[in-house]
């Protein structure tokens, strides 16, 4: 382990032993906050139970969901954007503002045009990642050295052959960035959904616990979404690590 | 050879190439532009920085159509498709970052459908020429800028073009490693018999490989002024040590001093440079 993965983990046992500390020794309400160990407990206890499986299954198929629509859906439309110059300056300002805008607060028009239930939900973690997606491929794309598109050339390659074995692992690290962003978005737009819109998933749960003083459901869920969070990000990590290792950048 | 002087191998008639500036009005790039290659010849292209030379060479390769004039190589007509027999080194890296060394100078024999057997025997000998064959299972980033340049070279010889021609293939590299690397485009040359056209802006780099070298006019670009050097094919980089290539490459400083002040003056100009 190098030098500065061990002073990362470091400083995070730290403040979780701290938080550990000050709840155990009162100076922080268990009404407000709970030991680690015992929301690790709880979550343990949770999951043993088996109540809230239902709940994992349904946010983890409309993250995925999410998640894959944002990342077709953002890669064609970023190409078809790239082949159209024009077009692409009409819309960078609005590509480049597009995260400036809260559009969660618009959430009631959600709710009257597609009601409650799952496909909101979906919706609005497409419309978190998919403009993260667009401007991955366009950086991609705008990578991609003229020198390899003349040289697909020389070796007489069609345009789908240059597309597909040219074009898109010349820019594969570029759109690591967007297929990251992109599930990481897909995440926080179905959860924050699931408070609001839904009757059932992780997000849902956790809001009906806070509503119902239920601090140990609430905090255990809390850890639990932290933890699959940080397992998705860190596959994601090996993956990239791996190809920049190849790539040398 | 048997019977008189080689065959010309590629000829140039009256070629020009323009490119549309802000809407309307045409930047006239190269040309007119006439010029013979024989069969065997290495002849070298130098001209001030953005007089087309890399132009010229795009249109000779076939990867952008002339707007008037024929390029003929073998006998038939190139125009903007790239012929059999023609292989290109860039300047820039072209090597595919995510793939081997040897899957980079293997990909042109795949795709051409070239045997599996054949296409490791041919890349195993590019690789034993080139100096890479420690290197078959790394990857470009794990290597030189010289060493890159030469998986380039190996990728494009192990497809055994008849013309080789290259657009500055050592423009990135340090002094000592263009040296060698001159010297082996020179083995190489002379192993494979093949035609080679070399554009460089570096004088000594001409004078010292090529059998003839050309100069080129400020933008557009036309020839103006054509050296033989008279090397024997058999040579190296200790010709530089020779008077005669004092004389080469300081007649060709006095024609491209000229050319380049007028190139440093256009750029001074506000005009759109090519891509």
């Amino acid at each position: 382990m190098k030098a500065a993965s061990r002073i990362r983990l470091g400083v995070i046992a730290a403040l979780v032993a701290l938080l550990e500390l000050m709840v155990r020794g009162g100076a922080i309400s268990r009404r407000v906050l709970l030991a680690p160990s015992e929301m690790a407990a709880d979550l343990v206890r949770l999951l043993a139970e088996g109540h809230y499986h239902g709940d994992i299954a349904t946010t983890l198929a409309d993250v995925l969901t999410a998640f894959a629509i944002a990342l077709t859906a953002g890669f064609a439309t970023g190409v078809a954007i790239h082949a159209l110059p024009r077009l692409r300056r009409a819309l960078e300002p609005l590509l480049a503002t597009y995260y400036a805008v809260p559009f969660f607060a618009f959430y009631p028009v959600f709710i009257v045009i597609l009601g409650v239930g799952r496909a909101p939900i979906v919706i609005v973690g497409v419309l978190f990642g998919v403009v993260a997606m667009i401007v991955a491929t366009l950086n991609g794309l705008d990578r991609i050295p003229r020198v390899l598109r003349k040289t697909a050339k020389l070796m007489r390659m069609g345009r789908i052959a240059t597309a597909l074995r040219i074009e898109l692992p010349a820019a594969l690290p570029y759109l690591f960035t967007g297929i990251k962003l992109a599930i990481a978005y897909a995440f926080i737009g179905v959860i924050a959904s699931e408070f609001i819109l839904a009757a059932e998933g992780i997000g849902y749960r956790i809001a009906y616990a806070f509503n119902n003083f239920d601090n140990r459901t609430m905090y255990a869920l809390m850890l639990f979404i932290v933890g699959l969070v940080t397992a998705v990000n860190a596959a994601f990590h090996v993956a990239e690590t791996r190809l920049q290792r190849r790539l040398g950048r | 050879m048997a019977g008189g002087a080689p065959s010309i191998h590629l000829e140039v008639r009256a070629v020009t190439r323009s490119f549309p500036r802000d809407g309307q009005s045409k930047l006239d790039a190269l040309g007119p532009v006439d010029m013979i290659l024989r069969r065997g010849e290495f002849v070298a292209v130098v001209g001030p920085s953005g007089c087309g030379k890399s132009t010229l060479l795009d249109t000779l390769a076939g990867l952008s159509a002339p707007d008037s004039g024929s390029i003929v190589f073998e006998g038939a007509e190139v125009r903007g498709r790239v012929p059999e027999g023609i292989g290109v080194v860039f300047q820039e890296d072209a090597s595919f970052p995510w793939m081997t060394v040897e899957d980079n100078v293997a990909f042109g024999l795949r795709r051409a459908g070239v045997s599996e057997a054949e296409t490791r025997r041919r890349v195993s000998d590019a690789l034993r020429l080139m100096g890479l064959a420690d290197f078959a299972r790394a990857y470009p980033a794990q290597l030189s800028g010289g060493m890159r340049q030469r998986v380039c070279i190996a990728r494009t010889l192990v497809t055994r073009p008849r013309l080789i021609l290259l657009d500055e293939p050592f423009g990135a590299l340090d002094a000592q490693t263009r040296l060698l690397m001159g010297e082996e485009l020179l083995t190489l040359w002379r192993a494979t018999e093949a035609s080679v056209l070399l554009i460089t802006h570096a004088l000594d780099e001409a004078a010292m490989l090529a059998d003839r070298v050309l100069v080129m006019s400020a933008r557009p670009g036309r020839f103006i002024d054509e050296i033989v050097t008279g090397w024997p094919r058999e040579r190296d980089s200790r010709i530089a040590a020779e008077p005669a290539f004092g004389e080469i490459t300081a007649r060709l400083w006095k024609v491209l001093r000229a050319e380049s002040m007028k190139a440093i003056g256009e750029r001074q100009r506000p005009a759109a440079e090519p891509a």
